[in-house]
């Protein structure tokens, strides 16, 4: 059975790290496990849960600054900035509902870790467009800070940047710096329907290099359109744009965008709180979420703790899911249809959709064509397929978000990488992680 | 030169100079070895022209085949190689090295795809920052990161560098709008990173190459996304009693949730010197101006330019104007683009620092400058990316007065550390260079730099690519390679685990 190790503080992260170099074991670096299903599957002598480091350190809204502890749940940060009309503008997705675990986990270190977006990623940046520091410790049992505090930094490398989508594997984050934006004051949508994907990229090209500033471009196929509240009544394909901002700009952009796409199809609209509704689905994805499983007790809570030790930094936030023994994550995925997260250039999404298609995928396709979310037929990922249909389309990136453990340990997860830029990461990976404890081979296997 | 120190030359590979231009001949032919002393002389110096140093040789590669052979041959034969753009670098990124290669990328200027549809440009890294936007503009399409030198400066140095502009608070940095290179390592092995579409999955070494400062490989092909120009762009020109009130004036307007395409700010004896330079028409009696730009959509553009009046209204400004017509946004912006120019006319030499800092601290950084001014003898003007809190203080000194620069160096040092002090870093857009090599240790302390290190040691083992710059002291790869842990013990056994 897997340790689990509760870091309360930088100081405890050192000495977990220590501990693991110096007896040769390995620890999965986590947060509070929303994600842990994502990534290749690996089997870890320890589970380091860093939930325990949690609060919001600094936040100067006139700044456009906040720091927090790696643990600090996402939506507590999201809640704050919130009550001051800010927020985190790459709009980072949930994986929760994809992963079949309930929505609202994640802390802000596993948020940087998987380098979160979402629709907005196009004008807005990802995770790793928004980081400014970091503090954290390396697999030589080390804590170093790199970046700072000012939104416009060129001091030293771009650590932040760089450790943004490592999954842990080079450095446990303990605390990050991030840049906050304000919030638009409102939001609407324009709709075009019945559009096939090519015709729906056609028009969100022409949409997104138009001058009216839309902050979402995403197309969704009839059959998955019927799983979004807000659009399922349509009863075709929907084609969204999403405009926000102040109102005067809103209604005179609508206007003008509203021309330009007249000859592309038929225009509908959403309103502010449609539009709310309908881009937190196609953010998450919602129509290819699995079922939440029943709740469970944590059994290994439950039999291994003296009730008088039990505290919140063991205790898993409520509905996160059936973890129950680390090294399972991903078990209850099994039955579940595999799916894909693509990114190619925007034109290239039909293309990647149709090769799709033929094997019996469903697509739902955002950032204007170039993110292709990809719902296999069954529980079988065929890679194959999915790496032809990538390459096909002039190259891009495929990940593997769901799938059985057994296929995320014998698959390669993300996209695989040259002979040359495998071993440069190698290389780095020495650097940082020479004993290879810190997740070794979640995103490439024995790094 | 004052007080810097560079890596001692390698004695052997001085000693070896005439084979090793010979053998970069075979690798590069015609005119694309330089080693003539007067040839040379044009690339010992970047836009700190306060260091100089000739080369060992000058090579201008033409194809990455050529780049690729000449860093494998550096490699094989110890040889340091600094990259070179255009050689606009303002921290001495570019100085060359008595025993190295300067490695100029000035041959690698075509445009080699542009992509409407998918919004990318892939261009050749000494194509220039401006030559982007100029390709694309008859589709009404521009590169948006924009430095002040975005005429000359190019996009392979832009790369090295994360160059900023007056647009970043609203547009990004350029790590924000490149989607991808293609690199050569020191080895000669070429790899390819993104393409024209998002986010990789993984690391992502991208985000690591740009900013690297030209000491992790050389660039040889870049793909950018490109944005449609906005359909309207106002400017305000906000004169106010103080600096404080100016800083808050733009606190307020970003509270209120406006992010501005550009504002900047200039204090007295910057708006003096403009006016003087040019005429800019700026109010003279004001101890603090502000230029507030908002761009977008025109409706946007006007509901907005009418909140920020209020603002600036609300917060006792003395002067406001708006522009009303596109020649009137481009003269209240002459005189803050003259900013360099019109210095050089008040002040025989000047030296231009880059800060950043939190907006907020301000008024207490203005208050300890004006002391470090009287301090030093030396009068220093501030233009101030107010939106992003990078300060660009220009330090005003005579180099014929012996001393002088030596004294408005340690000005600058002290304005720096300042940053620092106040919780800001040493460098907003101009990178460290040799400029700031030595103050990185007060911002990072011994295992932070160990851990960047680490990362260099990762691309080029042997330190060859740009050596001296940066890093304070570079040590060797095999020494930070060791770990020392001890211990061992269980951690935190009070706590629960399983």
């Amino acid at each position: 059975m897997s340790e689990r190790l509760c870091p309360r503080d930088e100081a405890d992260v050192v000495e977990a790290v220590r501990w693991a170099v110096s007896n040769g074991r390995t620890l999965d670096v986590a947060g509070s496990g929303s994600k842990a299903g994502l990534g290749r599957h690996i089997q870890t002598d320890a589970t380091l849960e860093l939930s325990g480091l949690s609060g919001v350190t600094l936040y100067e809204p006139e700044e456009l600054v906040l720091s927090a502890k790696a643990g600090t749940q996402v939506a507590e940060i999201e809640a704050l900035v919130a009550a001051s009309k800010q927020m985190l503008a790459f709009e980072p997705m949930d994986f929760g509902p994809l992963l079949g675990l309930a929505p609202g986990g994640g802390t802000l270190g596993g948020l940087m870790a998987c380098n979160l977006a979402g629709p907005r990623r196009p004008s807005a940046g990802a995770a790793r467009d928004h980081a400014l520091g970091i503090r954290a410790v390396s697999g030589r049992a080390e804590a170093f800070k790199a970046g700072g505090r000012v939104v416009k930094n060129v001091t030293g490398y771009d650590l932040p940047r760089g450790l943004a989508g490592s999954y842990g594997t080079l450095a446990a984050f303990t605390e990050l710096t991030i840049k906050v934006l304000p919030r638009p004051e409102t939001v609407e949508t324009l709709l075009l329907l019945g559009l096939d994907p090519a015709a729906a990229a056609a028009a969100m090209s022409a949409a997104v290099g138009s001058y009216y500033d839309v902050s979402g471009a995403a197309h969704v196929p009839e059959a998955v359109a019927a799983a979004i509240a807000a659009v399922a009544g349509a009863g075709t394909a929907v084609t969204a744009l999403r405009l926000e901002g102040v109102q005067p700009s809103i209604r005179h952009r609508r206007g003008k965008l509203e021309a330009m796409l007249r000859t592309h199809g038929t225009l509908s609209f959403l309103d502010a709180d449609a539009s709310r509704g309908f881009w937190q689905a196609v953010r998450d994805v919602t129509p290819f979420a699995v079922p939440l499983p029943p709740a469970l007790p944590d059994p290994a809570l439950m039999a291994g703790l003296d009730p008088a030790t039990q505290s919140e930094a063991v205790l898993r936030p409520q509905g996160l899911g059936p973890r129950v023994k680390p090294g399972d994550e991903g078990a209850h995925l099994e039955n579940h249809p595999a799916l894909w997260r693509i990114s190619v250039a925007p034109m290239a999404g039909p293309s990647v959709g149709a090769a799709l298609r033929e094997i019996g995928a469903r697509c739902l396709y955002d950032w204007a064509g170039g993110l292709v979310w990809a719902e296999m037929p069954g529980a079988e990922p065929q890679t194959a397929a999915v790496r032809a249909a990538v390459a096909a389309a002039g190259g891009g990136h495929a990940t593997l978000i769901r799938a059985s453990a057994a296929a995320r340990a014998a698959e390669e997860v993300f996209q695989p990488l040259d002979p040359i830029t495998g071993a440069l990461i190698a290389r780095m990976k020495n650097g940082f992680d020479p004993g290879r404890v810190l997740s070794p081979g979640r995103i490439y296997a024995g790094v | 030169m004052s007080g810097l120190v560079m890596p001692a030359p390698k004695a052997d590979v001085l000693a070896r100079r005439a084979r090793i231009v010979a053998d970069l001949r075979a690798i590069v032919p015609g005119e694309g070895v330089i080693d003539a002393e007067a040839e040379m002389r044009p690339f010992e110096s970047d836009g700190v022209t306060a260091y100089r140093q000739l080369p060992l040789v000058v090579v201008l590669p033409s194809t990455t085949e050529q780049v690729s052979k000449v860093l494998a041959y550096a490699h094989a034969n110890g040889i340091p190689v600094v990259p070179r753009g255009a050689g606009t670098s303002l921290s001495g990124g570019a100085l060359p090295l008595e025993d190295g290669i300067l490695l100029g990328m000035g041959k690698f200027n075509r445009i080699l795809d542009i992509d409407f549809e998918n919004r990318t440009v892939v261009a050749q890294p000494g194509v220039t920052n401006l030559g982007i936007t100029t390709a694309v503009a008859h589709e009404g399409f521009y590169y948006a990161p924009d430095p002040s030198s975005q005429i000359a400066c190019t996009i392979g140095g832009n790369v090295g560098e994360n160059s900023g502009g007056v647009h970043c608070l609203k547009y990004g940095l350029t790590t924000n709008n490149v989607l991808g290179v293609e690199m050569v390592l020191i080895s000669g092995e070429v790899i390819r990173l993104g393409g024209k579409h998002l986010d990789s999955g993984g690391l992502d070494l991208l985000g690591l190459i740009v900013g690297s400062e030209g000491l992790l490989g050389v660039v040889t092909e870049v793909t950018v996304r490109i944005l449609k120009k906005p359909e309207t762009a106002r400017a305000v020109l906000v004169g106010f009693p103080s600096s404080e009130a100016a800083g808050a004036c733009v606190a307020a307007i970003i509270a209120a949730g406006i992010i501005p395409g550009g504002m900047e700010m200039m204090d007295k004896m910057m708006v003096h010197a403009a006016e003087a330079f040019l005429g800019a028409g700026y109010p003279l009696d004001v101890e603090a101006l502000l230029i507030v730009e908002l761009d977008g959509p025109e409706a946007e553009v006007n509901h907005l330019i009418e909140r920020v009046a209020e603002i600036a209204g609300t917060l006792g400004c003395l002067t406001l104007r708006a522009s009303t017509s596109e020649e009137e946004r481009v003269a209240f912006w002459a005189g803050r683009k003259a900013a360099f120019p019109a210095v050089g006319r008040i002040s025989p030499d000047y030296l231009c620092m880059d800060g950043t800092i939190p907006r907020k601290a301000l008024p207490l950084v203005l208050k300890r400058m004006e002391e470090m001014s009287e301090k030093y003898g030396l009068r220093c003007g501030n233009v101030f990316h107010a939106g992003d809190g990078n300060l660009h203080p220009l330090i005003c000194y005579d180099a014929n007065q012996p001393g002088q620069l030596e004294k408005a160096e340690a000005f600058g040092a002290d304005i720096l550390l300042l940053c620092v002090e106040v919780g800001g870093v040493l460098t907003g857009e101009h990178g460290v260079g040799v400029e700031k090599r030595d103050l990185m240790p007060s911002m990072f302390n011994e295992i932070d730099l160990a851990h960047q290190q680490r990362l260099k040691c990762a691309f080029d083992p042997d330190a060859l690519l740009n050596p001296g710059k940066v890093f304070p002291v570079l040590h060797r790869c095999a020494e930070l390679g060791r770990m020392h842990v001890s211990g061992g013990k269980l951690p935190f056994p009070d706590l629960p685990r399983f």
